[in-house]
């Protein structure tokens, strides 16, 4: 059996009286995208948090690569290599797509010019930026130099997911990266999930969306009650089995490795 | 037969949308364009009303005149592009002056030592702004708006409302109202200074990524917060960096009034933003540019100045100037509706 590249221990986090989550459990595998579904108020939000360093959980452990990490602020989390993708999309309207791609990491021209003049390597940021794109099959997608306010909410989607691809060397978090667009802009997502997938980056999707979440996840785990309720695959049940789980209609079958 | 006529007007109508519509992308790729398209046609009507405009002696006059006003705009441009104001602008300027003269005058204090002190001073004065908005958490308006009446308070109680001459004070001082001529031109130090500056946060700001990180700040600060810059330090860059401007400006004043008078500069504070606005950087954050400023800045000094050549009462100067900054603003408003 594989070590799982992100894994959860028995996170709990109490707001006063309120449980947000109690002894919350998650694997990550490698290479593989896994979908967190669960109903407003499961803990599904508070779990993740906690993974990207977003929230300090009460009692728990977090496990990358095997070993036991723990993170005060999503910097952090983000120094050891997981990325979010926020639902309130990161990203600085007036600055290009290259620029928001490096925003928090720019890169100085090497030599003197970027030691004493600060000055940034804005041609090799560009290229670069421009790989990173191409690589995603979105490099076609708009003129890299062209502000974000500019483009179309998939568009906008599409940086926030390549720089976290881009960046990301072990996790890439995305929080309901499909929730404001259109179909074929969703689908455009879609496309952009399983790409950094195969990229070898194992995903953490959250959605609320089953079409999508079915389309795309290797494996599902369900949130009810502030609890993991179990684990299950796009094969092994059908989507209205899925939400029974989720609203306690159904009994949570054992979970699938 | 209606029918007709009403799809020929909305056929006219999406004509002429889509010309307006080139005009407001390109002005929103190019901000600079639409105060540099005033700036140019303001010079041209001025110089046609009166040639005495468009000469040597008269331009230096201009450049002259806005020179400190430029400066402390430059310090607004930054705070502005946070999304934030600075209302003691003027303040801190002609504090910085008085405090200066009087580190000579009073405790004779070398001219080269007065100068770095007050230049120390300003910046202090900039960073408590920074402090206040980045630590307290209080709106940029009414933090510079409590600090603008504090400055003014101890200006007056450090100067005992009393001017210091510019022949009492170390030559330094007065320094940067000595002009160098280039042909009919008179250039002074005070200029040259402006302008480095300047070109200095031309660069800071396009090439270096404290830059980048100004405007992310100013344009969405969660989304800057989120993709792991420092914001609060950004903001506090931004304040005590436009203190030690407005410090710079104070200076220069000494050299253009040669004196130190605590009783100027209650303009300065609008005057700045005023330059900020017509230069076209916007007052809600993230949009804008230095270069912009400049312009806004020479915009204002050629409007006085014109008019006034022109036989326009001085009462109707501040009007026209009114007039310009409403039109930027909803200009800008404008601009920032383009549609993608």
């Amino acid at each position: 059996m594989t070590t799982p590249v992100l894994q959860a221990k028995g996170i709990t986090k109490r707001y006063g009286r309120v449980t947000a989550i109690e002894s919350g459990d998650l694997e990550l595998y490698p290479g593989e995208i896994l979908a967190v579904i669960g109903d407003n108020g499961a803990g599904k939000s508070s779990l993740i948090k906690a993974l990207s360093g977003a929230l300090i959980p009460d009692s728990g452990e977090i496990y990358l690569d095997g070993q036991r990490v723990v993170f005060r602020n999503p910097m952090e989390a983000r120094e050891a290599g997981i990325e979010t993708v926020y639902q309130t999309l990161a990203v600085a309207p007036g600055l290009d797509i290259a620029d928001n791609l490096f925003l928090g990491r720019e890169q100085r021209k090497p030599g003197v010019l970027g030691s004493v003049f600060r000055m940034l390597d804005r041609s090799g940021m560009r290229s670069e930026a421009q790989r990173h794109m191409s690589e995603l099959g979105i490099g076609t997608l708009q003129n890299i130099g062209q502000a974000v306010e500019s483009l179309s909410g998939g568009q906008r989607q599409a940086v926030a997911v390549a720089r976290s691809a881009a960046f990301g060397s072990k996790v890439v978090i995305l929080d309901e990266p499909t929730a404001a667009l259109g179909v074929k802009e969703s689908n455009r997502v879609l496309q952009l999930i399983r790409d950094v997938r195969d990229r070898g980056l194992p995903v953490i999707l959250i959605s609320h969306n089953m079409p999508h979440v079915f389309e795309v996840a290797d494996r599902i785990h369900i949130q009810r009650l502030g609890r993991r309720a179990t684990v299950i695959t796009p094969k092994s049940h059908s989507m209205s089995e899925a939400v029974a789980i989720m609203t306690g209609a159904a009994a949570a079958p054992p979970p699938v490795a | 037969m209606t029918a007709a006529v009403k799809e020929t007007e909305g056929f006219e109508t999406q004509r002429n949308e889509s010309l307006t519509t080139k005009i407001q992308h390109v002005l929103h790729a190019n901000p600079v364009f639409g105060p540099l398209a005033v700036l140019i046609v303001a010079i041209i009507a001025f110089s046609i009303v009166n040639p005495r405009f468009f000469s040597a002696p008269n331009l230096s006059l201009v450049l002259a005149q806005v020179t400190v006003i430029a400066v402390l705009a430059l310090g607004q441009t930054l705070i502005i592009l946070t999304a934030g104001i600075d209302l003691a602008t003027g303040a801190i300027a002609v504090f910085s002056s008085i405090l200066m003269a009087n580190f000579c005058v009073k405790l004779g204090v070398p001219g080269i030592l007065a100068l770095i002190l007050g230049l120390i001073c300003g910046t202090v004065m900039g960073a408590l702004n920074g402090f206040l908005v980045t630590r307290i958490k209080l709106p940029p308006f009414i933090v510079t708006l409590g600090t603008l009446t504090i400055f003014f308070s101890l200006n007056s109680v450090v100067s005992k409302s009393e001017t210091v001459r510019g022949s009492d004070m170390p030559d330094i001082m007065s320094w940067t109202g000595t002009t160098i001529p280039i042909g009919g031109f008179r250039l002074t130090y005070g200029s040259i200074i402006m302008l480095v500056l300047f070109a200095f946060f031309f660069y800071a700001l396009g090439r270096t990524a404290w830059g980048k990180h100004v405007y992310a700040t100013g344009d969405d600060i969660e989304a800057a917060r989120l993709a792991g810059i420092r914001t609060n330090r950004v903001l506090f860059s931004a304040y005590t960096v436009a203190g030690l401007l407005y410090a710079v400006g104070g200076w220069i004043l000494i050299g253009r009034l040669a004196s130190a008078s605590p009783n100027v500069g209650t303009e300065y504070n609008l005057d700045s933003i005023t330059a900020v606005v017509l230069g076209g950087t916007s007052l809600f954050g993230g949009r804008g540019g230095v270069l912009g400023t400049l312009i806004g800045a020479l915009i204002v000094g050629v409007f006085r100045n014109g008019l006034q050549l022109g036989g326009v009462e001085v009462v109707w100067q501040g009007f026209a100037i009114g007039l310009l900054v409403l039109v930027a603003v909803s200009l800008d408003q404008w601009i920032r509706k383009v549609k993608s």
